[in-house]
């Protein structure tokens, strides 16, 4: 049998709208209380990788600031920039390459002390073509969420239906920033931001910080009671210019057939028991679950519609409550993973989905999606 | 520790300088002129614009310039209307993807040349497949920007 990868922890901090510490006592809080659940010294940790994004900082090698703070002073480590989920990936591949047992993993964003998104994400824009012309994230999901009416007429209230899901988990889940329920009238009738998408289709962006520790499966066995292992990881990624890609179908049906061929998953939408997705907007979470082939394409929206992605359906999406909940930029990605983790340990508390085997984390990043990765967890 | 935390408020404000690279520079200089060119792919035939060096679908230089359409349609659109820092213009605006006649890709762009009341009278000018022309700067500074928007001609 081929060497396995577990994940031994998570912690996650009380996501918010503004938290009171630095990004070097968040990182440092995650960490210290992982050590301590796990009953480890930094000692044992054999390598470090770090997910933060210097515009999203405002301090260039944003990692720089916080190293040591999270945990990886005078040790291997490297970070990852925007998709924290990157860190699930390089975190395996080194513990596959038998030079570590453990991988700490860390993810920091502080959306409170940065320009807004839509500023910043124009900033990934580049300067020739898309930046004149304002080519940002909320734009190119506007763009998307236009193609997907069109192509689809999905019922007005299918994505407000999304947001309505999410945000009712969200406040069954005590780590989530915003935690009050909102209608589907609340939603379809706030301002339009980027028409179609309204404000309340777009969630709001979060300060937090998460810590996560992977093992091989012996060091696994030794830490913990109940390791979760990583069955599969896929990501793919798209080109760069937005007028040249498929903005429907995208790099995610690669990414998750990738994902699903390591973990031996033939028909996802049966064999995944929950869903942890980023959804960046309300249709986002329809698209990508098309991308993932959690449903046929152009019936993504009749799993909010019709109850199936519910916390009470046959297979819940975001019952965390997704970026709904808590939004925290670049360290989404990787509390994704943490949540899915969390389901399939039965630990998730009140957003607990029953009998989860498998379940799937995903992330995305780049404009409109031009980036994705997926994680599948078993026992 | 206290409960509350003070917040250092600073700026960062840097220049940069980007080389177009010659096709961009190429490109830009046929805008003065009023033309859109795009590059054709000897492998896959496809006509890409913005007009570039290579063809990153078949990894391979691409050996012909085309003028291609002033006129095409819109592949999809967006109505911005709320303000954030660096906007590229006053909000409302509609940004596309457009197809133009003649091109393989699409480019992003505006669409304008109207009064954009709310999304109702939007909805009533500009549509998927709507079709579309580009209105240009009288001064062109050899720049995405010299096309001012592309007006529904539907």
């Amino acid at each position: 049998m081929s060497p396995r990868v577990a994940i031994v922890d998570f912690v996650q901090t009380e996501h918010g709208g503004h938290l009171h510490e630095n990004v070097q006592e968040l990182t440092f809080g995650v960490v210290r209380k992982l050590m301590d659940r796990v009953g480890i010294d930094r000692s044992e940790i054999g390598t470090m990788i770090s997910s933060s994004a210097d515009y999203w900082q405002g301090i260039s090698c944003s990692n720089s600031y916080y190293y040591d703070s999270a945990g990886g002073n005078l040790k291997s480590g490297s970070k990852v920039g925007e998709d924290s989920v990157f860190t699930v990936i390089y975190g395996m591949m080194r513990i596959l390459s038998g030079h570590y047992r453990t991988a700490l993993l860390v993810a920091v964003t502080k959306c409170s002390e940065c320009p807004s998104e839509h500023t910043l994400s124009n900033l990934c824009a580049d300067p020739f073509f898309h930046r004149p012309v304002g080519i940002n994230g909320v734009a190119v999901a506007g763009l998307q969420a236009r193609q997907y009416l069109e192509r689809h007429s999905p019922p007005t209230h299918a994505a407000a239906q999304v947001v309505v899901k999410n945000r009712s988990n969200a406040a069954k889940n005590p780590y989530a920033h915003v935690r009050s329920t909102v209608t589907v009238d609340e939603v379809l009738s706030s301002p339009t931001v980027a028409a179609p998408l309204r404000k309340l289709d777009v969630p709001v962006t979060s300060d937090g910080a998460c810590a996560l520790l992977l093992a091989e499966e012996g060091t696994a066995r030794d830490l913990c009671d109940d390791p979760v292992f990583i069955e599969g990881v896929g990501w793919n990624v798209d080109r760069s210019l937005v007028g040249d890609r498929d903005l429907r179908r995208g790099s995610l049906h690669k990414a998750s057939a990738m994902a699903y061929g390591k973990a031996g998953i033939r028909d996802p939408g049966k064999e995944i028991d929950v869903a942890e997705i980023s959804e960046t907007s309300s249709y986002h979470e329809i698209l990508w679950s098309e991308g993932l082939g959690l449903c046929g394409p152009g019936e993504g929206w009749r799993l909010a519609t019709e109850g199936l992605s519910s916390l009470e359906g046959t297979l819940p999406i975001n019952p965390s409550g997704g970026l709904f909940g808590a939004n925290p930029q670049v360290a989404r990605g990787l509390v994704r993973v943490g949540e899915a983790y969390l389901q399939v340990l039965g630990e998730a508390g009140d957003h607990q989905v029953p009998n989860v085997r498998k379940a799937l984390a995903h992330s995305v990043h780049g404009l409109g999606g031009q980036s994705h990765s997926v994680v599948i967890l078993g026992h | 520790m206290a409960e509350e935390s003070r917040i250092l408020t600073g700026y960062v404000s840097l220049p940069y300088k980007w080389a177009m690279g010659p096709a961009t520079t190429r490109f830009y200089e046929e805008f003065r002129k009023k033309r859109i060119m795009g590059s054709r792919c000897g492998k896959c035939n496809r006509i890409l614009v913005p007009a570039r060096s290579f063809c990153s679908d078949c990894f391979v230089e691409t050996d012909e310039w085309v003028e291609v359409s002033q006129e095409g349609s819109i592949r999809t659109w967006v109505l911005i209307n709320f303000a954030y820092e660096g906007q590229p213009k006053e909000p409302p605006y509609i940004l596309a993807i457009l197809d133009l006649d003649g091109a393989d890709v699409g480019l992003p762009h505006f669409v304008g040349g109207f009064e954009m009341k709310d999304l109702e009278t939007v909805e009533e000018k500009v549509r998927i497949g709507g079709r579309v022309k580009a209105v240009w700067k009288e001064n062109r500074e050899g720049y995405i920007l010299d096309i001012d928007y592309f007006e529904p001609i539907d």
